[in-house]
């Protein structure tokens, strides 16, 4: 039977100490900065089909009750959604800059941009829950609170209330990839804070950024799909 | 379109992006954001889902080019980003190839 040997040869490559945060299955730093953003891309992709769904069957409701998805998409509110539009473009410009100040050695400043992404992020919560109130209150939740008529077309109604279901489950998703998004960053910031991230290692806030960016492609998808097309 | 990865190297091979492409990108999102709902405010028939749908390609492949650093991504990551579109394109394809033509069973 083969005795284990215990794990004390050095190999002779192997002079040079390692960044700390090196892991040992990876050559070295590079290699490491592109299996993680390769793997991010790969899970985005996932994350793309998985929305996908949605969209692709808003498409196919909007052309069976075209008058309906009008009348829908009419009576939202545009400036909220624009307001919001502009509020995550924003936080995406302050995570963009985050990745820079890290890659850059800024750490006051990788904190900063990271906190401010975070700022952002919650204002576009917080108005998406003022939004989902007025619905509420206006009887557009859908099911049994749904009491809304439409007032120009009476007959549109239940494809409002069929656009509400997609609305409410389109940005219900997207508001749980900001919460979530949320509690990656406030980890990212305690990171940060703790100097963790310098031009050699930044991997962890180029890999928050791409998630945090692409959900922000989501709602640049929504917002037109569910504000502007009427 | 560069790699990234250099297996000579022990840092990341990124260029660092600099601060004038940032708030370049921001700006032109923020102005694209004003002409997508300038546009809405009128009606041009047809071309309305075109148009906004437009708009909010340039604005992702903006996010995706820039922020998301894809310009200057591997080759590898290319394959997987155009890849993903390949299959959600595959979704709507044959999705709506079904949806859509099942009227024409009625003529």
């Amino acid at each position: 039977m083969q005795v284990l040997e215990p794990m004390t040869a050095i190999d002779p490559t192997h002079d040079h100490p390692h960044h700390p945060f090196l892991q040992h299955h990876f050559e070295d730093m590079a290699q490491q900065h592109e299996a993680s953003t390769l793997g991010m891309w790969m899970f985005l992709a996932t994350e793309i089909l998985f929305f996908g769904g949605l969209f692709v069957s808003y498409t196919v409701y909007r052309i069976m009750y075209y008058p309906a998805f009008s009348a829908a998409a009419h009576h939202q509110n545009w400036m909220i959604g624009a307001t919001n539009t502009a509020v995550l473009i924003g936080s995406s410009l302050t995570m963009a800059l985050a990745v820079w100040a890290a890659q850059t050695n800024r750490r006051k400043a990788t904190v900063l941009m990271l906190i401010l992404t975070l700022i952002l992020g919650g204002v576009f919560l917080g108005v998406k829950t003022y939004e989902y109130s007025v619905h509420y209150h206006e009887g557009l939740f859908p099911g049994q609170h749904f009491t809304y008529v439409d007032e120009h077309n009476p007959a549109v109604t239940k494809g409002v209330e069929l656009f509400m279901v997609f609305y409410f489950s389109m940005t219900g998703l997207h508001a749980l990839h900001m919460i979530i998004g949320a509690g990656l960053l406030i980890w990212m910031i305690a990171r940060a804070y703790r100097g963790d991230f310098g031009s050699e290692y930044y991997g962890p806030v180029e890999v928050m950024g791409l998630y945090w960016h692409f959900v922000d492609i989501v709602w640049i998808f929504l917002f037109p799909l569910l504000y502007l097309l009427h | 379109m560069d790699d990234a990865y250099d297996s000579s190297g022990h840092a990341p091979k990124h260029d660092v992006m600099g601060l004038p492409i940032y708030f370049g990108v921001f700006l032109a999102l923020i102005v694209l954001t004003f002409l997508t709902v300038l546009v809405s405010r009128y009606d041009l028939g047809l071309l309305n889902t075109p148009i906004a749908l437009g708009i909010a390609v340039v604005k992702a492949a903006l996010v995706v080019l820039f922020f998301m650093h894809v310009i200057h991504s591997s080759r590898l990551t290319w394959v997987v980003i155009i890849s993903s579109f390949l299959w959600l394109g595959v979704l709507f394809v044959l999705t709506l190839a079904d949806y859509l033509t099942r009227g024409w069973l009625l003529y």
